[in-house]
């Protein structure tokens, strides 16, 4: 049998300073982007709280900044964290790139400060999830060739012979994202922060909507694979269920993702030909999709028992959980006969939630915790009971926001599309709004909840990391072979 | 979409399909046969202690899969997708429109058709035609002139029976049809600051309220030579024009000494949008009778 494991040589001197840096900014970010949501979820049950310090904190200017936050500084330093952690450790060798690493994070830094300091002014580009004006565009797609040099350069002088099935998603991502976010946001500047797109119309709307749906498909589904399959084996010390589930998986989710834009713009100017080919390639998506949740699931066969003991582990699973719930649902809500009841309604607001609170956010906390001791060099978490509150609440807060826009959304599509026998529409729209804010206020506790445990985890990360007692700890994550 | 262009869809498409196909059908069986540790059921990958089993696919999901790959085959066949092939089915979304339009013509034409030529004030004796007119102005009317009709700042008020244009059953179906543009030119220019401010005072007094008695001497003689071409000598507005009456204390844009001045010095601008594209005939008759009944209800109750 072949081996990929280096057996010779000590452990390389991995390079954990970026690791530790944006695990730190991952903390950080994410109570802030969340802080966001919350606030604006709070403007929209409560309208009066726009009043305040116009126009800088109305929702239509903090809502990108929401978006873009959690996505980009949270759920990308998280990227950043793990993809650099993992690539290292999978490839047994320290990251390659020299002063590209540190320009990789105080870069990324400088793009959030940024976009806090761009969006509330009013300065945007009004492409949904890349508002961010053309200068700041170019400084990501500079960040974004230096993090590929040194992925793919590490990737390069591994040590060992087959390349790691998370760093196939990772390189994946980091690949389509680069090809993205220079297409997408392809503009002709008028003055240092305004500019107009390069595309006209329907052309323009497609191109928004190949982007925006694939930086949910290669942004926040493959690259988060990636850490699925790394920290799932890693996390339950088992290993992964199927080789052949993951080559089938990776190669149909990658090249199919890609299509699915269309969907977006069901029922709109975009040819018919357009529409249907966006349809059935979502489908499609199915089963390429829940390839992965089954490959993290069925990893745990033979250690279930650990699930009991394990609050770190259980964020792991229940990530992939609501992973197969959204990627069902996403699917389903493309089909167009479905689409024309969920099409502008909050159920759009809560798929996407299901996907950024229950299965992103939720992966990475476990993630997160799972990394932590190791990069301080710690036993363990300062609280292992905090954590598990931690997962409660982010739990009980993900099920309260997406059922909240379940029935706000289906409720919404049933009054709008509803016709009285003589052929006038039923309800009028407001009479739509006023039926929906019992959901926005479950919506702003769930929201609230999820953000507290974000709080819960700062605190335990700022003792794990402070606290002298817990540091005699060496690597916890010595390969199994040698161990067993 | 040139033939170029559809040839390089259908290409593209079906390679990626047949693509993916393959790689499903290829990775059926397990990968590595160890024949020297047939109990061996991993790969033999490590990576940073991770292992991989190489379990085949599980039946079912190898089973959904094919499902939809099955789908979309006749999916494509039947509708537009594959570039210029337009499908056997002959669905077009304009197609599809243009149907379900007709269907609500037709089914709709015993509810509404016999209103298209019906007069309004014979409409506006039936409840039932206004509870639908109702309707019609909920999902129209309301976002400016508010829930009730009762208008808004900028947007009249529907219900006092005090109209810009006439309230006739007539004059109600010409302004929801083609619209209205009510200008009121900016005068501060022409009667300079001191006049916008003498006149101000002249029309607070005009509405008996609280006002400067000798400004507003002095803001007569201006509206005696400007204001009155269109507003009347004697302010009570002229409707032909949609010029408001400026005695009845009813106020577009407020009543505050700054607002009025506002108006005078910089004018305002507004525009009702025409209806005509928008709502059938029997619609706008239905919404005009409905109007014309809530003007009346107020004239009833006085």
């Amino acid at each position: 049998m072949t081996t990929t494991v280096a057996k010779t040589g000590p452990v390389p001197d991995y390079d954990y300073k970026v690791v530790r840096q944006f695990t730190i900014m991952s903390v950080v970010w994410g109570i802030f982007g969340m802080g966001m949501g919350v606030l604006i979820a709070a403007q929209l049950a409560w309208p009066e709280l726009n009043n305040f310090w116009q126009p800088f904190s109305h929702f239509g200017r903090l809502r990108p900044l929401h978006t873009n936050a959690v996505i980009f500084a949270f759920g990308g330093s998280v990227l950043f964290a793990t993809s650099y952690y993992v690539v290292q450790r999978t490839c047994q060798t320290p990251l390659w790139g020299g002063w590209l690493v540190p320009f990789t994070f105080w870069g990324w830094q400088v793009v959030i400060i940024a976009a806090a300091i761009t969006l509330p002014m009013g300065y945007t580009s009004t492409k949904e999830y890349a508002e961010l004006e053309w200068p700041i565009d170019i400084l990501i797609a500079f960040i974004w060739i230096a993090y590929a040099l040194v992925f793919f350069g590490t990737i390069a002088k591994r040590r060992t012979s087959h390349i790691y099935v998370a760093n196939w998603f990772f390189g994946a991502y980091i690949i389509t994202i680069a090809a993205l976010h220079i297409v997408n946001s392809l503009a002709v500047p008028v003055s240092a922060f305004k500019s107009y797109s390069l595309f006209a119309g329907t052309t323009d709307a497609m191109i928004q909507w190949w982007y925006g749906h694939n930086a949910v498909g290669f942004f926040l589904t493959a690259a988060f694979l990636g850490i699925m399959y790394y920290f799932v084996p890693k996390q339950a010390n088992r290993p992964i269920y199927s080789y052949q589930l993951s080559i089938v998986h990776f190669w149909a989710l990658i090249s199919i993702y890609v299509w699915a834009g269309g969907h977006h713009l069901h029922y709109s100017a975009l040819p018919d030909w357009t529409q249907s080919l966006a349809m059935v390639m979502s489908v499609i998506l199915l089963a390429p999709s829940w390839g992965g949740m089954i490959n993290g699931i069925m990893t745990l066969s033979g250690a279930w028992h650990k699930l009991r003991t394990d609050p770190t582990l259980r964020f792991l699973v229940v990530s992939l959980s609501f992973y197969g719930m959204s990627t069902f649902e996403g699917p389903m809500m493309s089909i167009k006969t479905v689409n024309a009841l969920s099409h502008n309604t909050d159920w759009t607001v809560g798929h996407v939630h299901s996907g950024a609170l229950g299965w992103v956010a939720m992966i990475s906390i476990g993630a997160l915790y799972h990394l932590v001791p190791v990069l301080w060099k710690r036993r363990e978490m300062y609280s292992v009971k905090l954590i598990n509150a931690h997962f409660w609440l982010a739990t009980v807060g993900t099920v309260l926001y997406i059922a909240a826009m379940w029935v706000n959304g289906i409720t919404q599509g049933l009054m709008w599309r509803a016709f009285n026998a003589d052929g006038t529409l039923t309800y009028s729209f407001v009479e739509s709004v006023m039926a929906s804010h019992p959901g926005y206020i479950v919506r702003w506790i769930g929201g609230s909840f999820f953000l507290f445990g974000m709080f819960l985890m700062a605190y335990n990360v700022f003792r794990t990391i402070t606290e002298k007692e817990n540091a005699a700890r060496g690597d916890n994550t010595v390969p199994m072979a040698q161990t067993a | 979409m040139s033939t170029f262009w559809s040839v390089w869809v259908i290409v593209l498409t079906l390679t990626n399909l047949a693509l993916v196909t393959w790689i499903l059908f290829a990775n059926r069986k397990v990968a590595v046969d160890d024949q020297q540790d047939p109990e061996n059921k991993t790969t033999g990958h490590v990576y940073d202690g991770i292992e991989e089993y190489d379990n085949p696919l599980p039946k079912w999901w190898f089973m959904l899969f094919v499902a939809t790959l099955v789908f979309t085959g006749i999916y494509l066949a039947i509708y537009p997708g594959l570039g210029n092939f337009k499908g056997f089915g002959g669905w077009t979304s304009v197609g599809q429109l243009e149907r379900q339009q007709a269907d609500a013509r037709a089914e709709f034409d015993d509810t509404f058709g016999k209103y298209a030529e019906m007069p309004v004030e014979q409409i506006a004796d039936s409840r039932e035609a206004l509870k639908m007119g109702a309707r019609i102005f909920a999902n129209n009317c309301a976002v400016c002139h508010g829930a009730d009709g009762g208008g808004n700042y900028g947007f009249p008020n529907l219900t006092d029976g005090n109209w810009l244009h006439g309230g006739t059953p007539d004059k109600i179906l010409e302004t929801i049809r083609k619209g209205r543009e009510g200008e009121m030119p900016p005068q501060g220019p022409m009667i300079g600051e001191e006049g916008v401010k003498n006149t101000a005072e002249y029309v607070l007094a005009l509405n008996e309220l609280e006002h400067d008695a000798e400004m507003a001497a002095e803001g007569e003689k201006v509206f005696g030579t400007v204001c009155m071409a269109c507003h009347g000598a004697d302010g009570k507005g002229n409707q032909s024009m949609g010029a408001p009456n400026l005695t009845d204390n009813i106020w577009l844009y407020g009543s505050s000494r700054e607002q009025i001045r506002h108006t005078i010095r910089s004018g305002r601008s507004n525009e009702m949008p025409k209806q005509e594209d928008k709502l059938r005939e029997d619609k706008i008759r239905l919404v005009a009778a409905y109007v014309y009944s809530l003007s009346r209800q107020q004239e009833v109750e006085q």
